[in-house]
């Protein structure tokens, strides 16, 4: 009877752990405070890089950082809404014509920043997938 | 002094040239390395990708240079690689063939090119898709014509995929490459093209690699073989590590696995490619 009662718990345990979703990419790379660290290194990256600063020069980086960090929370599955109207990656983006290349050293930026804030590799990649398809909201608009 | 002055043009050109292309359009590593044919792919396959780090408003430059060594052969190759505007590869290679055996060595022009059909190996929903050719030509076909080849200069055709998946292996980034290959080249046209037995055929190669970093990765081919020769000439693998530690260098070692070469068994021994690219 107890063998069968711990046998129950077992079984009780695994399918609780098989129910269980794995932690969701935001609290893996350390919730709010975590994209807010990532989102500034980010922005320091930006602001010392001659290559694709002059897309920048007119941007309100209170605006963007926060805009930003929304947007992070959402893409990394953290418990944030995406809330104002108007702001789409299109309407961002458009007339600012930013190229392929631009385009991916601003990928390279962020990479360095992720590097910089000891985001692992894996975790990395995962974050760059749900980026990736937004690419053809931003360039050559 | 007309020496002078080429001497002042040539050193003009070999500094700006850096700072003229030196494009980095791409991201790391994305742009794969070289194959030993000339054109950008692997080590034994030409891949979808275009070489160099050119982006759609650049051009780039690069050189190349690899050896490989198998138990009765060795094989040099050297070349270089125009990308127009990450739309257009046009290539040369040099390949020489040792035969320590007959004391003889082999040497084979290759001039290809390839075009981009479609997509981004990173960003686009369907895969990168690739069209190219290479011209292949013999210095002295005399070895080719003794074992039986018909010619000693032949076309391949081939049609390339392929797509690098973010993430896709517990985070780890996964790519695949498959062409399609229409040739007669036996031992890739080193011994020749076509034979008794057959002449063009529709070949198979694969890659596939993944990603330990940005600079490294890890990865297998295989490239599918004709035996227009009758002399049991068998498909190639090999099993690589690539090096990309930026977008200046990339430096490739392999362990090939090459099966039987005109009689010989067994050939199996050790790749090493370096590329630049400007």
């Amino acid at each position: 009877m107890k063998l069968i009662a711990v046998g129950f718990l077992c079984v009780g345990i695994l399918m609780g752990c098989a129910n269980k979703a794995p932690p969701t990419l935001y609290y893996q790379i350390g919730g709010n405070a975590g994209i807010e660290k990532l989102i500034d290194s980010f922005i320091n990256q930006i602001g010392n890089d001659e290559q694709v600063f002059h897309y920048f020069e007119h941007t309100n980086i209170a605006h963007f950082r926060q805009g930003f960090i929304l947007h992070m929370c959402m893409l990394t599955d953290g418990p944030c809404k995406y809330s104002y109207a108007g702001d789409s990656m299109v309407d961002i983006h458009t007339g600012m014509n930013i190229t392929e290349k631009d385009f991916n050293h601003v990928v390279d930026l962020l990479v360095n920043a992720m590097n910089e804030q000891n985001i692992p590799h894996p975790i990395q990649n995962k974050i760059l997938s749900k980026m990736a398809p937004l690419r053809g909201d931003i360039i050559n608009i | 002094m007309v020496k002078i002055k080429h001497l002042f043009v040539s050193v003009l050109l070999l500094i700006s040239l850096p700072t003229v292309a030196n494009s980095s359009g791409k991201l790391l590593a994305t742009p794969g390395v070289s194959q030993v044919e000339g054109s950008g792919g692997g080590g034994i396959v030409p891949w979808a990708q275009l070489a160099g780090y050119a982006s759609e408003d650049e051009f780039s430059v690069n050189g190349f240079c690899s050896r490989a060594d198998v138990s009765d052969y060795a094989l040099n190759v050297c070349g270089a690689q125009l990308n127009l505007f990450n739309r257009v590869e046009l290539s040369y290679a040099k390949q020489e063939f040792d035969v320590p055996a007959l004391n003889t060595e082999i040497e084979q022009s290759i001039t290809s090119a390839k075009i981009r059909l479609y997509g981004d190996i990173v960003y686009s929903q369907w895969p990168q898709l690739s069209l190219g050719i290479q011209h292949k030509s013999l210095d002295d076909g005399t070895v080719a014509k003794l074992v039986g080849a018909e010619d000693t200069s032949g076309t391949d055709y081939y049609l390339a995929a392929s797509k690098l998946h973010l993430g896709a292996f517990a985070g780890y980034n996964w790519f695949w490459n498959v062409t399609t290959r229409y040739s007669a080249a036996n031992e890739l046209g080193l011994l020749g093209y076509g034979g008794g037995n057959a002449d063009s055929a529709f070949l198979f190669e694969g890659s596939t690699a993944v990603f330990l970093s940005r600079e490294l990765a890890i990865g297998i081919e295989y490239r599918q073989k004709a035996n227009n020769l009758n002399l049991g000439e068998q498909d190639w693998k090999d099993v690589f590590v690539a090096w990309m530690p930026n977008k200046n260098v990339s430096v490739t070692a392999a362990y090939l696995d090459l099966g039987r070469i005109a009689g010989a068994d067994d050939q199996t021994g050790w790749y090493l490619s370096v590329t630049g690219y400007w």
